[in-house]
């Protein structure tokens, strides 16, 4: 029935044709080598020039961001679905691996998120940069990551998106740790990479089930095998089957790199990178990879793994809203929105989870404007007063106007006000959620719309309101990064009509055009998800409702001055607060593990090594030497060499008694030899 | 060409250091120039001649011996000079050249004390025969008598230049110079391995329908031999020579003391490829000889690489030695190398033979580090050491590299053999336990992580954060330029075969899915 | 000719060189008393001969052999004789036991 629901509504999705795509599809590989050159020789050649390697780098991204529009334009166009893969491995006749690139509606979206995000981001971040240390080498990490971005997202099979994951990890790692001098900072980017890398090891292992299943890494084949019910995929494993449990451990990896509750420890502590960093790996791009292997593999959990979706669920919830809350009670500007990046990805893989392919791919398209937008925006502001602290900020909407309006824009797109761009995509999550029957998500799903509004209206209000609070004079910031921050605000308000369901008057739907969901949906199989008829007027109401009553409450508490100064600061919901503060005390959970196994168990295995294994090689050892020592001072000095020694002394002493015969005089020689001739002739005589 | 690919090419590869070796003996000492040049003439012929083999190698049937020859050597006891390569001891004889030339152009300048480079190359060049000669050895005395030649050269090198510090051997009253101890230890533990490894090849040779030594000739009688009641005590002696020099958990302890000991090159040399003997012993003579044994004894091997993953994983977390922690890190990666060949799969095997080649490639590149590290800051504790990058920023940045390269990052040598192996764990022989299999499988997954924290905290240790006030004042030279270039073909080819690892897998696959299909059929 | 005598005669000269031999304290009497022996032997051996006419004379020819050996061992006596007497001015034959073993 699953299935044949699915072939119908494939036959409905794709009405055109499907093309297979031309030249630019063939060379579209440069954009994944081109930012690896550009890296390399930003390593090697970047210091001798004009801005320290940073003009390779925004080359490289300008033709990144051109040549993904013209690969998103051909796309939508062409309805294009292009996959190229070269063999770099044979191991043996069963398996192969490969690189290659796929250009399809969820690629080229991605190209051009990367794309666009990116080059504004390099951008801003040759200003914001200046001065600071290691200038080149960052341009070069970025650039790094920006490679090894498109590799993951082009990837046609799961060997090379591991690649990507691991490499955007490196990148993470390189960039949270800039300023390493200080041991926070490097800590923090262990902390991401480890947690990373736990999360990996479900990766890996959800990989080699599903490519086992089918007999092929590719996402292709895996994803038929899917939609056929292949047996490889089938195989039971306890009360569930490997497409399930594979599923699930993908999922687990997805975890880590979106930042899902539990495991979305790294990315708060991540903001000791620098801003533009923030904004475009752990905003935009980056966190969003493991939404980007759940749409990707989409249909794996349309179709025979759909057991799995209930827990991804759970976890996407949970995300949504508890790491909302802590958002409430952070004093880093950058922290709020970091905890604000982990609830939205919360909202994306929720949709994503319920069925909604669209409505979580374009959450991901929405959010990575305006959160790139809040962070460069808070970037600007913490340029400005040389701190993260909202408490040295205040009033600065006098200052800083650019920033401020940009800023503002940002949040009321985050809080989801019509018709700025979080409006419509996050209706289109509480649509697929209500669709889908998933009330009591839904209702969590909303209080999360309330809480988002509450604590970003706290920041705004913190930051751009009442007095200013610090010692500095803050500034606003030059063109280079304020021209981007505006950009981004125009992509806020507009990126959400790219998809509008539209609404329903008497019978009639007015004001439809569902441009991006066609676009998604230009793959090599149907998503098969739900498209509503039109806008759901109830969940929009009320999730218009959740984001006004937050921004009210938010205000009332927040946005007074001078005089509730303290009550503001000191507002605190009791109970709840403290354990926000704590964040859960997941953070030291996760540390007292890492400090368990680094220092007990490590150690244990090192005493174990050291007292019981090589206790045991040195007491053979040495104990063969004793044992030679005892065979030896036994049975051969004491024994053999006994024998033969008293020969020797034997034959010395016997010696020593006839020497006493020499006396060296020759006279008694003499009187020897005539005794003994005597003697001769007496006994011939006798005898004879 | 022809005398080239009838055995010649191959004879003069495993010889020509030992020309080298008499050459440099006639030459006195005071001589250095002439030796040292000498010695890197001598090496860098050796590894043309490799390379040039590789070309003249026919990739199509690369599971057969190719470029090798059968003379008749002992007759009375059926041995024959008989040498070849096939796809999977081309690379690593390869690598063998490659390493030990960049060894010889490291140490141009880079003498450890007491300073005597006539004795210290002739050292490196019999090494060099002894690794060359055991990948190309087809006779099993053959390859017993290269297998063993290895240890005299390391014995001598630890115990003469190794370390001088004076340690105390745990649990006994007893303090010793860690040169002497090491040598000695590395060299008897491994000698006992190989004890009963002799016993195993002359109990094949006695036991074999047509006795001979030859190892074709016994990979063919495989099925007769697989039958025999000695067979499992045979594998056990064999696995037992091959375990110590892998090195298998717990058979481990020599690697540390050895590694710790050693001088920079002694380390490279003994970690790029001396432990790679074991692997290869597995994979050439213990598993086509006695393929029922192997599958018998293929779980158990698995679980001890498993526990080698995680325990030498562990380990370097507890260590301050930057050395130690290092050789720590090779008893968890040849885990994954193990882990593979346990798999008895096409893709297992591939992926330990990968792995061997880029543990040789990466380690070796990290002995070297640590080595110029210790050179300059005369000290190998981490606890002292740190801001590395800012102190010394090439070295830091090489150092940050091979360590990256060395926890598996994709796109770098090391991934692909793990990755390979994990996937070969998962899917092992038809026949053998999923549930063993699949257990360290999870535990090889969970050794990536530990090894990522390891290497990460080392990293941070040593190279982040800022130079302790002792050095303070104290000029450090960066890389130098014998240093770039002993070390820019070790960072290019991780580089390469991270990015096209049919590199290796071109030569590797046939001649692999040829072994596994022969030994286990289908 | 009656023999008897003559042979008493060779072991009264025998004799006396024993005496000699064993009691004489310089060394050159002492190879004086051999050179006694050896002619004592000598006048036996031609006594000897002849009693009894060997067609081959060996008495007298061997007793010209004695002559010619006690002679040479006569000159290297005296000679080492010589040299000792030198190195310790002494020929006290009771002071050389450096031979002792």
């Amino acid at each position: 029935m699953n299935s044949l629901l699915f072939a119908l509504t494939a036959e409905a999705e794709h009405g055109s044709e499907i093309t297979a795509g031309g030249p630019l599809q063939e060379w579209a590989w440069l954009i994944l080598v081109a930012p690896f050159v550009a890296s390399v020789a930003i390593i090697f050649r970047g210091k001798t020039m004009k801005h320290q390697g940073a003009e390779i780098a925004v080359a490289m991204m300008s033709f990144v961001f051109g040549y993904g529009l013209l690969l998103w334009i051909d796309t939508i166009r062409n309805k294009v679905v292009y996959e190229h893969s070269v063999a770099i491995g044979n191991l043996g006749d069963s398996w192969v691996l490969e690189w290659g690139w796929v250009v399809d509606g969820l690629s080229s979206m991605m190209y051009f998120v990367v794309g666009s995000v990116g080059l504004l981001v390099f951008i801003y971040a040759v200003s914001y940069m200046k001065g600071e240390i290691r200038y080149t080498f960052f341009f070069s990490s970025l650039s790094l990551f920006v490679g090894a971005m498109l590799v993951l997202v082009a990837a046609p099979n799961l060997a090379q998106l591991i690649v990507g994951w691991e490499l955007v990890g490196l990148a993470s790692y390189l960039l949270i740790s800039h300023y390493w001098e200080k041991k926070e900072n490097s800590s923090a980017g262990m902390k991401a990479f480890l947690v990373n890398k736990v999360a990996d090891v479900g990766l890996l292992i959800g990989t080699f089930m599903l490519a086992v299943g089918v007999g092929s890494l590719r996402f292709s084949d895996i994803l038929h095998g899917a939609q056929e019910h292949a047996e490889g995929l089938l195989v039971p494993i306890g009360n569930s089957n490997v497409a399930v449990v594979g599923a699930l451990l993908l999922f687990f990896g997805a975890m880590g790199k979106s930042a899902q509750f539990p495991l979305h420890i790294w990315l708060p502590d991540a903001m000791a990178g620098p801003t533009p960093v923030s904004a475009l790996m752990h905003a935009a791009t980056m966190v969003t990879a493991g939404i980007y292997l759940m749409a990707r593999m989409f249909p794996l959990y349309q179709t025979i793994a759909v057991d799995a979706r209930s827990i991804m669920l759970w976890v996407g919830v949970l995300t949504l809203f508890l790491t909302g809350l802590i958002a409430l009670v952070q004093t880093d500007l950058k922290k709020v929105l970091a905890y604000s990046t982990v609830s939205q990805l919360g909202y994306m893989m929720t949709a994503v989870a319920a069925g909604g392919y669209t409505a979580g791919v374009f959450h991901l398209f929405t959010h990575a404007f305006f959160k790139a937008l809040l962070f460069l925006a808070a970037g600007s502001v913490i340029h400005g007063v040389h701190s993260n602290e909202m408490t040295d900020m205040g009033g600065l909407r006098k200052y800083m106007p650019r920033t401020y309006a940009t800023f503002m824009i940002g949040s009321l797109a985050l809080v989801g006000i019509f018709p700025l761009a979080g409006f419509w995509s996050k209706d289109e999550i509480l649509g697929t959620l209500g669709h889908g029957g998933y009330t009591m998500f839904l209702w969590v799903a909303i209080a999360g719309a309330f809480v988002t509004a509450f604590y970003m209206t706290r920041a705004v209000a913190l930051t751009f309101f009442g007095k200013y609070k610090g010692h500095g004079h803050p500034h606003e910031s030059d063109n280079m990064m304020t021209v981007p921050l505006m950009v981004l605000a125009g992509f806020s308000i507009v990126a959400g009509l790219t998809n509008m369901p539209g609404f329903l008057i008497g019978d009639r739907v007015v004001g439809r055009y569902t441009g991006f969901s066609r676009w998604l949906g230009t793959r090599a199989l149907a998503m098969g998800d739900h498209h509503p008829e039109a806008l759901e007027w109830s969940l929009a109401i009320y999730g218009a409702i959740a984001g006004v009553l937050g921004i009210v409450l938010g205000w009332m508490i927040f946005g007074k001055d001078k005089e509730t100064q303290e009550t503001r600061d000191s507002f605190s919901i009791p109970g709840l607060y403290p354990v926000l503060t704590v964040k859960y005390y997941f953070d030291d959970v996760a540390l007292g593990i890492v400090g368990f196994i680094k220092g007990p168990l490590a150690n244990a295995v090192d005493w174990v090594n050291t007292w019981v294994i090589d206790r045991i090689v040195n007491t053979v050892g040495f104990g063969t030497k004793a044992f030679g020592k005892i065979v030896y001072d036994n049975f051969d000095q004491k024994g053999i060499d006994l024998a033969i020694n008293a020969t020797a002394v034997g034959s010395g002493a016997a010696g020593g008694m006839l020497r006493k015969l020499q006396t060296g005089k020759i006279q008694q020689y003499a009187g020897a030899l005539v005794a003994g001739a005597v003697a001769l002739v007496i006994g011939f005589s006798i005898f004879n | 060409m022809e005398w080239f690919d009838n055995g010649w090419g191959l004879t003069l590869i495993t010889f020509l250091p030992l020309v080298g070796v008499v050459l440099i003996g006639l030459m006195p000492q005071s001589q250095e120039e002439k030796i040292k040049k000498t010695a890197l003439g001598t090496s860098i012929i050796v590894l043309g001649l490799s390379i040039l083999a590789a070309f003249r190698f026919d990739y199509g049937p690369a599971a057969e011996f190719q470029l090798g020859t059968s003379l008749s050597w002992i007759p009375a006891i059926g041995s024959n000079y008989h040498i070849g390569i096939d796809g999977i001891s081309l690379p690593m004889l390869i690598l063998s050249a490659f390493v030990s030339l960049l060894a010889i152009i490291y140490s141009w300048n880079h003498w450890e004390e007491p300073r005597n480079p006539k004795a210290f190359l002739i050292l490196i060049l019999l090494l060099e025969m002894g690794m060359n000669g055991t990948f190309v050895a087809l006779d099993l005395v053959l390859f017993f008598i290269f297998f063993e030649l290895v240890l005299l050269p390391m014995y001598f090198m630890i115990g003469i230049w190794g370390d001088k510090t004076p340690r105390t051997v745990a649990g006994f009253n007893l303090t010793i110079e860690t040169r002497l101890y090491a040598s000695i230890k590395f060299f008897i533990f491994t000698l006992f391995g190989s004890a009963f490894m002799l016993l195993s090849f002359l109990a094949l040779y006695f036991n074999a329908p047509e006795q001979t030594f030859d190892i074709p000739g016994l990979i063919a009688q495989a099925p007769a031999l697989s039958a025999l009641p000695v067979a499992g005590l045979i594998f056990a002696g064999m696995f037992l020579g091959f375990a110590v020099k892998v090195p298998m958990w717990p058979l481990h302890t020599w690697l540390p003391d050895a590694h710790t000991a050693a001088p920079t090159v002694g380390s490279v040399l003994l970690a790029a490829i001396l432990l790679k003997l074991g692997s290869y012993g597995f994979i050439r003579i213990a598993i086509p000889i006695l393929p029922e044994q192997a599958k018998q004894w293929a779980p158990a091997i698995a679980i001890l690489a498993a526990i080698g993953i995680i325990y030498g994983s562990l380990a370097c977390l507890a260590q301050t030695d930057m050395k130690r922690l290092i050789a720590f890190s090779s008893v968890g990666h040849m885990g994954f190398v193990m882990l593979g060949i346990a798999s008895l799969t096409e893709v297992g095997i591939n992926a330990a033979i990968i792995g061997m080649v880029a543990h040789g490639v990466i380690t070796g590149m990290l002995f070297f580090l640590a080595g110029s590290m210790h050179h300059r800051y005369h000290t190998r504790d981490m606890l002292r050491l740190g801001g590395n990058m800012k102190l010394m920023p090439k070295i830091g940045g090489i150092l940050a590299f091979t360590a990256m390269a060395s926890l598996g990052l994709p796109g770098l040598a090391g991934f692909w053999g793990e990755f390979a192996a994990l996937l070969g764990a998962y899917n092992p022989l038809p026949g053998l336990d999923l549930g063993i299999f699949r257990g360290a499988m999870v535990a090889g997954a969970i050794g990536t992580v530990l090894t990522a924290g390891y290497m990460l905290w080392m990293l941070q240790k040593v190279n982040l954060g800022e130079p302790a006030a002792e050095w303070e004042g104290h000029e450090f030279a960066d890389m130098d330029k014998y240093e770039l270039m002993a070390w820019a073909p070790l960072l290019v080819a991780t580089v390469a075969i991270g990015v096209f690892p049919n590199l290796i897998f071109g030569a590797t696959s046939d001649a692999v899915a040829s072994l596994v299909q022969t030994a286990f059929g289908g | 000719m009656p023999i008897v005598p003559v042979l008493i005669l060779a072991a009264f000269l025998f004799s006396m060189g024993i005496y000699g031999l064993l009691a004489r304290r310089n060394a050159v009497m002492v190879l004086l008393a051999v050179e006694l022996m050896l002619n004592a032997v000598n006048i036996n051996l031609v006594a000897f001969e002849a009693m009894w006419l060997d067609s081959m004379a060996s008495g007298q020819i061997f007793s010209i052999f004695i002559i010619t050996v006690a002679a040479a061992e006569v000159g290297i006596g005296l000679a080492i004789v010589l040299m000792i007497f030198r190195n310790s001015h002494s020929a006290n034959l009771d002071d050389f036991a450096t031979m002792k073993g």
